[in-house]
C-alpha cells in the first residue's frame, strides 16, 4: 500500500481557520501547491490533506476497515476540527459512512467488520484497550439516513436517552431544551404525547436530532441525514446545523455536493479505488481541506472532476 | 386530431390496437377460468367445515345450558356437565402460558440477537426447533409420559405434568412466531437506541421487545388455541376422563375439554353423543374468542414503520 501521509510537493499546509476569502486568495497566490495542471494522478496517489487543525475532536491515523477480510476503506488519516461542520463526500461505496461509523464504534455491530489504525477522540484512541463502545456512544450522537424515531410519543422519544443514561434533572425541561435546540419545539409543543410516526419525514428527522442532543453529546455524526427528505425539510436541517455548530462538532456524510458546499467548513473527498479489480471496491481519501478551497480550487484532478460533475 | 383519437391510423397505432386487443381477450378468458377454479377449491374446504359445524351445532346447541356448564360428569346423561373439564382446560392453559411466554421469548431473543449463526451449535438449535414444530403431538405425549409423568420429573398425572407436555407441543411454534415478530422490528430502531449509548440489553429490553410484543402476543395466543384442542398428548400422559371435581392446584388430577369430548363420543349411549357435540360447541366458542383476541391485538398494535 502507498503511504497516506502526504509529503513533498503534494503536502498543503493550511494554518489559518477556514476563512473562505482568504482561502481562495491563498490558493491563487501560491500556485506552486496547486496540482490541477498535473497529469491525472494514479489511483492511490498520496492524498492532499490539510493537517493543520489544532486540538482536533477526531484524528484518524491510517484508519482502515475490512469486511470479512476484504478491505472497504484503507489508509485514512485526517483531523476533524471542533465546533465546525466537516463533510465527507464521494461516490457510492467510497466508504464515507464506514469511516463515520468508526467515530462512534457503530461498526462494532457488524461482526465481520474489522477496524485497523487509530481513531483518536480528543487524543484518546477509541479502539484502544479498555474503551467501552457504549460509553463512547454516550458522548457521540448519531443521526441516520432514514429517520428512525422510536414507536413512542414525541416526548418519550426525547426522554428515552436521558432516562437510560441515568441523567438527573427535570425531564420536562430536558425534553423542551432538546426540542428547542432542534428547532422543533414550536411545531410539537402542543402534541408531545402524540406518536412520533404521525410527524412528517422532516419533523421525524429533526426529532432524531433532538433525541441525539438530549444526552448533550460533544459530537453529532450525521449519515446522509437529508437523503430521504424534500428540499424544504433539507433546508431546515441545514439551518439547524449552522445553529448547532456553536455548541457541537458535526461530521456529515452526504451524497449531495451542494449540501456539503452549503453547510460545511471542511470537506473530505473520498473515491472508490477499483485498481485491485471490479470485485474489490476500496475507499480512499483523496483530498481534505476547507470547503471553499475544495470546491473552487481543488488540488487533485479527481476532486475537480467530481465537484464539477464529471463523474460520480 | 388528438393523440388519443381512436381513428388514428399510423402504423404504430394500428399495430398497438391489433396486438393489445387480441391479448386482452384471450388473457381475460384464462383469468376468469383461473378465478373460477380458485373459488371452487376454496368453497370445497369451506363447505366441509360448515357442514361439520352445522351438524355439531344442531346436536349440541339444545344441550348447552347453565346446568351443563356447571355440572360435573355423570353416568346419567341428563345430569352430566363439563365444569371440571372446562376448569381443567383453563388450568392447563394457565400453565402452558406461564411456560411458553418466558421460554419462547428468551429462546427467540437468543437466536435473533445473540446467537452467532456461524457457530454450528446455534444452527443445530435452529434446525431442530423448525423440525420440532412438525413433530406429531402424540410423540410429545410419549415424551411427557416418560420424562414428566414418570421418569426424571415424576410429577404424576397432574395439571402441571399435562401443562408441561402441552407446552412442549406448542413451544416450537411460539419460538418461530416470536422470532418473526422480533425480526419485523426494523434494525434502525435498535441502532437508534444503541447510538444513544444504550447497552445491547437496554436496547433489546426497552425498544426491541416492546415493539415486538403485539407479534409475540399473537403467536402466543394462536399457540394456546392449538394447545387447547390437543387430545392425544393428554391421553398419553394419562389424564383421567371422568373427574367429578375441579383441580385444586398444580398437583391435582384433572381432565380437559377435548378429553371429555373423546370420552363421551366413545360412550354407546346416544345422549352422550349429543353432550359431546355440546362440549365441542363450547370448545369452539373458547377457540374463536382466543383467535378474536389475537386478531384484535394484531390490528390494534399494527406498526407503521
Amino acid at each position: 500500500m502507498l503511504p497516506t501521509t502526504p509529503s513533498g510537493a503534494t503536502m498543503v499546509t493550511d494554518v489559518s481557520p477556514p476563512d473562505p476569502e482568504r482561502e481562495a486568495a491563498a490558493a491563487q497566490a501560491a500556485p506552486g501547491v496547486v496540482v490541477a495542471d498535473a497529469p491525472k494522478p494514479d489511483v492511490g496517489a498520496p492524498a492532499v490533506i490539510d493537517h493543520a487543525i489544532a486540538e482536533p475532536v477526531f484524528e484518524t491515523q491510517g484508519l482502515s476497515v475490512h469486511y470479512a477480510g476484504k478491505p472497504a476503506v484503507l489508509d485514512v488519516s485526517l483531523r476533524v476540527a471542533q465546533r465546525q461542520i466537516t463533510a465527507f463526500i464521494g461516490p457510492s461505496g467510497c466508504g464515507k459512512s464506514t469511516i463515520l461509523r468508526c467515530f462512534d464504534r457503530m461498526n462494532d455491530l457488524i461482526p465481520v467488520a474489522k477496524v485497523g489504525g487509530k481513531v483518536l477522540y480528543h487524543g484518546l484512541d477509541l479502539y484502544g484497550d479498555g474503551i467501552d463502545a457504549v460509553q463512547v456512544r454516550k458522548r457521540i450522537g448519531m443521526v441516520f439516513q432514514k429517520p428512525n424515531p422510536f414507536p413512542k410519543s414525541i416526548y418519550d422519544n426525547i426522554a428515552f436517552g436521558p432516562k437510560v443514561l441515568g441523567i438527573k434533572g427535570d425531564m420536562d425541561e430536558m425534553v423542551e431544551t432538546a426540542l428547542v435546540r432542534a428547532s422543533l419545539w414550536d411545531d410539537v409543543k402542543d402534541r408531545l404525547k402524540d406518536n412520533a410516526f404521525g410527524m412528517s419525514g422532516g419533523q421525524q428527522q429533526r426529532l432524531c436530532i433532538a433525541r441525539a442532543l438530549a444526552t448533550s453529546p460533544d459530537v453529532l455524526l450525521m449519515d446522509e441525514p437529508c437523503s430521504a427528505l424534500d428540499p424544504i425539510s433539507t433546508g431546515r436541517i441545514e439551518d439547524l446545523m449552522h445553529q448547532l455548530k456553536e455548541t457541537v462538532s458535526i461530521v456529515i456524510v452526504t451524497h449531495n455536493m451542494q449540501q456539503a458546499a452549503r453547510v460545511s467548513d471542511r470537506t473530505a473527498f473520498f473515491i472508490v479505488d477499483l485498481s485491485a479489480g471490479e470485485d474489490s471496491r476500496i475507499g480512499r481519501l483523496v483530498e481534505y481541506g476547507p470547503t471553499q478551497r475544495i470546491f473552487t480550487t481543488p488540488h487533485d484532478q479527481r476532486t475537480e472532476d467530481y465537484v464539477s460533475g464529471k463523474f460520480g | 386530431m388528438s393523440a388519443l383519437d381512436p381513428a388514428a391510423s399510423s402504423p404504430l397505432a394500428l399495430d398497438a390496437r391489433a396486438t393489445l386487443g387480441a391479448a386482452r381477450r384471450s388473457v381475460a378468458v384464462r383469468d376468469r377460468l383461473f378465478v373460477a377454479l380458485l373459488l371452487v377449491l376454496t368453497s370445497i374446504g369451506l363447505i366441509v367445515l360448515a357442514a361439520l359445524l352445522i351438524d355439531t351445532g344442531i346436536d349440541g346447541f339444545p344441550k348447552i345450558s347453565a346446568d351443563f356448564l356447571t355440572s360435573f360428569p355423570s353416568a346419567f346423561p341428563a345430569k352430566a356437565g363439563i365444569e371440571s373439564a372446562l376448569v381443567g382446560t383453563l388450568w392447563l392453559m394457565a400453565v402452558v402460558a406461564a411456560v411458553i411466554v418466558p421460554l419462547g421469548v428468551a429462546t427467540a431473543l437468543y437466536l435473533e440477537e445473540y446467537a452467532d449463526h456461524l457457530k454450528w451449535w446455534n444452527r443445530v438449535v435452529e434446525v431442530n426447533i423448525q423440525n420440532l414444530a412438525a413433530v406429531p403431538s402424540i410423540v410429545y405425549g410419549i415424551l411427557g409420559l416418560a420424562f414428566i409423568v414418570r421418569g426424571p420429573l415424576g410429577l404424576g398425572r397432574t395439571v402441571l405434568a399435562g401443562g408441561l407436555t402441552l407446552s412442549l407441543v406448542v413451544l416450537p411454534v411460539v419460538i418461530v412466531t416470536a422470532r418473526e415478530a422480533i425480526r419485523a422490528v426494523p434494525p434502525s430502531i435498535k441502532e437508534g437506541a444503541l447510538a444513544l449509548g444504550c447497552t445491547q440489553w437496554q436496547a433489546i429490553w426497552k425498544q426491541l421487545l416492546p415493539a415486538s410484543i403485539p407479534g409475540i402476543a399473537t403467536g402466543v395466543i394462536l399457540s394456546l388455541s392449538r394447545a387447547i384442542g390437543e387430545t392425544a398428548p393428554l391421553i398419553l400422559v394419562g389424564a383421567a376422563t371422568f373427574v367429578a371435581f375441579n383441580p385444586t392446584g398444580l398437583d391435582s388430577a384433572f381432565t380437559a375439554l377435548p378429553l371429555q369430548i373423546f370420552s363421551w363420543i366413545s360412550q354407546p349411549k346416544e345422549e352422550f353423543q349429543a353432550l359431546a357435540a355440546a362440549a365441542i360447541v363450547v370448545l369452539l366458542v373458547v377457540l374463536i374468542m382466543l383467535n378474536a383476541v389475537a386478531i384484535w391485538l394484531r390490528n390494534r398494535y399494527q406498526k407503521r414503520w
